[in-house]
Parts: structure tokens; sequence; C-alpha cells
């Protein structure tokens, strides 16, 4: 099932307010996505930690509706 | 604990370093789970793997194990590392050879 970049974008600056979120289709498919996400929620954080904290932004999309979505993760310079 | 959880416990403990997979090794069917098979093989570190497509109970299990919603799911010493993308990241920063140096070799 395919989603709208805009909305998995959505859906993270819901969760992490300050985020700077760019979300990339990058097959073209509406299913396999990149995310580039900026915010200080990410700081001090383990990749682990920062990768729960957007699973849990996209509850239930992610390895659903959303097969992959390749994440980069950091907290602003 | 439910034997799925109990199978995956004795997977992740009775192995330094153990998969959660789409495929096998020698035939991965997803490129993620392609990619982190590549570094560890390109590591030279010994290590097991499931196939999650033979198995849904296993495929949701994992997921609900770590809780984390994707394949694949690499482990180390019983901990979880992380999937592809943090797998790719940590062996690019030099941090994946760190984790794996003392481990049993292939």
């Amino acid at each position: 099932m395919a989603m709208d970049p805009a909305e998995i974008a959505r859906m993270i600056k819901e969760a992490l307010p300050d985020a700077s979120v760019e979300v990339e289709d990058y097959a073209g498919d509406g299913d396999h996505f990149r995310a580039t996400i900026v915010s200080e929620a990410f700081r001090g954080k383990t990749r682990v930690q920062q990768h729960r904290l957007i699973n849990d932004a996209l509850a239930g999309k992610l390895g659903g509706d959303l097969h992959a979505l390749t994440l980069q993760c950091s907290a602003p310079e | 604990m439910s034997d799925i959880n109990a199978f995956i416990d004795d997977k992740v403990k009775s192995n330094e370093v153990f998969l959660f997979m789409k495929g096998t090794p020698a035939f991965p069917q997803c490129g993620f789970s392609g990619q982190v098979v590549q570094i560890l093989n390109y590591l030279g570190v010994k290590y097991d793997s499931a196939n999650v497509l033979e198995s849904d109970e296993l495929r949701e299990g994992i997921k609900a194990y770590t809780n984390w919603p994707t394949i694949p799911q690499l482990y180390v010493k019983g901990e979880f590392v992380g999937g592809a993308d943090i797998v790719r990241e940590m062996f690019q920063a030099g941090e994946l050879q760190d984790l794996l140096k003392d481990v049993q070799a292939a």
C-alpha cells in the first residue's frame, strides 16, 4: 500500500515539532523512502533510541503500509 | 514466555552474532537484509541467521521481542544492535568493527 511522503513528514513533525524533515520517495514507487531528520530530540541518544522515536511517530505504519524507510537522524550542529 | 519468544531468546543468547533476515545469507530476499549480510561477510565474523519469510510467527515474534517494526535485525551477544541503517552507519563509522572485534571469526 503506497504512502505519500508528505504524510510521513507530517507524522514525524507531529511527534518532533522542532524537526527539519526531508522525505524522498527514492524508488518512485510510493513504498521506499529515505528520510533525513534533524532534531534536538536526537541529541545524546543512541542510534537505536533515535530510530525508536521515529518508529513511534509512525506507529503502526512502518513494517505495514510503509515497507521501507531509510532513516538518517541527527541533532542540529 | 511464549514458544516463539523462547526460540528467539535462545537464538540471540546462544550465538555471539545472530541476524533475523528475509532470505538466507546465500540468497537474501530483500536489499536491506542483503546489505547487512554483505557487511558481516566483509568483516569475516561467524554468524547464524533465521529467515523470517519461513514463519509468520517468527516474523511477527521478532518485531514484538525487539519492539522494532522492521527486518533485518542484528543481535550481538544477546543485545539488539539495529536494523540495516544503523548497521551501515556503525560500519562506516568503525563502531561495528569495535563491537565485533573479539567475536569468533568465520
